[in-house]
């Protein structure tokens, strides 16, 4: 179910803090945890290190993202897939 | 066979079904347009006036995205998706399911037919 309309976009207080502040103007990115952020139109331009568990990851934010949540940007899974099975493949085709 | 809409021909079926041979067009917005344009239910595709025909065109062209148009949007929303570099994006790329859905067994549909155990035993056979 999505959010309701009433409520308005989700960001969180700190990183609206931090953008107050002008935080990641001079190119520098802005660190955060903050992944169910919504990214908002102010947001554009800016560069964020998004946090997915274990490093941070920079997202530089373009007119596109707008509406999209920053942990959509900072994949927390390491996609796994076994080696060899394409080269095999290829190999018996010949 | 009447012509809607460009190359789609449906043919001696009812209105109602044969509208949903153009892309875009289902069960629903068949029955809408058929009834919107006055023709009687229960009525075969060709034997649908030239009015009747002209009508059912304007109201689509009017009011639905169709075919190529409804295709290329498609195509443009995943193509937004995989540019912004976004979790969704990546999994299109992929040909995974997008919408969490578990991959260890089934998501058939995106991966394909089936590989891994069956391929061994039919190397063995070709040895």
């Amino acid at each position: 179910m999505s959010r309701s309309v009433k409520k308005g976009p989700y960001v969180h207080p700190s990183l609206l803090r931090k953008i107050a502040k002008n935080q990641g103007v001079g190119g520098k990115a802005i660190k955060t945890w903050a992944r169910r952020s919504v990214i908002m139109p102010e947001f554009v331009g800016l560069t964020f290190a998004v946090h997915n568990g274990k490093r941070f990851l920079p997202v530089y934010v373009t007119e596109n993202m707008v509406g999209h949540k920053l942990g959509e940007f900072a994949p927390t899974r390491t996609f796994r897939k076994h080696s060899g099975i394409k080269a095999r493949a290829a190999i018996q085709k010949k | 066979m009447p012509r809607i809409v460009g190359v789609d021909i449906p043919n001696n079926k009812l209105v109602e079904i044969s509208l949903t041979y153009i892309y875009g067009i289902g069960r629903t917005r068949a029955l809408k347009i058929a009834r919107e344009a006055g023709v009687k239910p229960g009525v075969r595709a060709k034997d649908l006036t030239e009015e009747e025909v002209g009508k059912i065109t304007s109201i689509i062209q009017k009011s639905h995205q169709v075919e190529g148009d409804l295709r290329r949007e498609r195509a443009q929303n995943i193509k937004r998706l995989m540019d912004i570099g976004s979790y969704r994006g990546l999994r299109h790329r992929r040909g995974l399911p997008v919408r969490g859905q578990r991959t260890h067994t089934n998501a058939r549909t995106r991966k394909g037919p089936g590989r891994g155990v069956v391929g061994a035993k039919r190397k063995r056979k070709a040895q």
